[in-house]
């Protein structure tokens, strides 16, 4: 009797670590993360309108249907991005995300203060190689450091009613998401 | 052949105890930084880098992305206020405030996430469409059949849930009390 009791001690013992490392790899592993569910629709370092969720088709799950979304899967091995994102009338947001759907900055348009929100994507080593004046010129500039090379940008604008949704897409519709050229314009 | 079996049952154990409680708690959710006002739970540190490791194999999982911490919070109710699940065929009624935000919307889900049809196309609200009284509260019914005033349709389904999500307010990762965040309450009436 003992025996099977220790077997089975052993046996949930296993279990807790099974548990752990399944819940840790598990953002490795997953093949239906909103990444992957988004790169088949939408190219690299470009904005794409992401289609309303219906009860029919949704992109993915639990999105916000009073919401239109756009989105940009980024890519910085070419170099630091820059995003323009318009303001629509009632309320805009910007949130940055990993690969692994970690949502590590987001910003709406009580912070922006203009007719836009502007920022540039960059990494940490993209943001040291800055050239010194430029830093420090750009005083009112924007700059979001991606902690990975790839990840998300989803855009959304609120429509207050069903029927204002087409002001709040073409807000979004008018976004932009490139690789800036190198220092090209000076 | 003893030592044998004995961990063959040891695995099987294992292998129950390991799976299973991560299904658990990936459906469920855990309480690691969860905030609850009533019905309603959000896990606002999911909008940030602080997010928990459950949380993080969840929403890898669902295939969802979490309302960032500077856009927004979302509330999870599956139950009504006294811990019953919400069953479509009853009848829900939300009333009272929601804590400050610029705008909200209340969305209905099925368990999966995903937005269940009906006969008007309405699948939630946002602070704007919704009719208030004089003092600024409201009463919302989400039932299966046509309500006077504020009616989410839930077509009868049996299970649901309702994300309340708050953009551009104040309550986040440092709310702590529930009377920094007010929540509607959420009384069920099943006949």
């Amino acid at each position: 009797m003992i025996r099977w009791l220790l077997w089975l001690l052993a046996g949930a013992l296993l279990g807790g670590i099974v548990h752990l490392v399944a819940v840790l790899i598990l953002p490795r592993t997953a093949t239906q993360d909103a990444y992957s569910r988004l790169a088949p629709i939408a190219p690299v370092n470009a904005v794409t309108p992401l289609p309303e969720p219906t009860p029919q088709n949704a992109v993915m799950p639990f999105m916000d249907p009073a919401l239109a979304a756009a989105v940009c899967r980024y890519d910085l091995s070419d170099g630091p991005i820059k995003l323009t994102v318009p303001l629509s009338p009632a309320y805009t947001s910007v949130s940055f995300y990993t690969r692994r759907s970690v949502a590590y900055y987001a910003i709406n348009d009580r912070s922006a203060g203009r007719r836009q929100i502007e920022l540039q994507l960059m990494t940490a080593e993209q943001h040291a190689d800055l050239p010194e004046e430029e830093d420090v010129t750009a005083a009112d500039r924007l700059i979001v450091e991606s902690p990975s090379n790839t990840g998300l940008i989803l855009m959304r604008a609120l429509a207050p009613e069903p029927g204002l949704m087409p002001i709040a897409r073409a807000a979004l519709n008018r976004a932009s998401c490139k690789v800036e050229p190198a220092a090209a314009d000076r | 052949m003893r030592l044998l079996l004995g961990s063959l049952f040891a695995l099987a154990v294992a292998a129950l105890v390991g799976l299973g409680t991560t299904w658990l708690a990936l459906s469920r959710g855990t309480a690691f930084g969860a905030v609850s006002v009533g019905a309603w739970t959000a896990w606002p540190k999911s909008g940030t880098r602080d997010i928990d490791p459950y949380s993080r194999a969840a929403i890898a999982r669902s295939g969802e992305l979490p309302v960032g911490s500077g856009d927004g919070v979302a509330f999870f109710a599956r139950t009504d206020d006294d811990g019953r699940p919400l069953d479509g065929r009853c009848d829900v009624r939300l009333s009272g405030t929601t804590p400050q935000a610029r705008f909200w919307t209340l969305t209905l889900y099925d368990p999966q996430g995903h937005l269940i049809g009906n006969s008007v196309d309405r699948q939630g609200f946002t602070s704007q469409e919704i009719v208030r009284s004089a003092d600024g509260s409201f009463d919302i019914m989400v039932a299966p059949r046509t309500r006077a005033g504020n009616w989410l349709p839930t077509n009868g389904v049996d299970s649901y849930m309702l994300v309340l999500r708050l953009y551009d307010s104040p309550v986040g990762v440092a709310t702590r009390a529930a009377r920094e965040a007010p929540m509607p309450s959420v009384v069920q009436s099943c006949s």
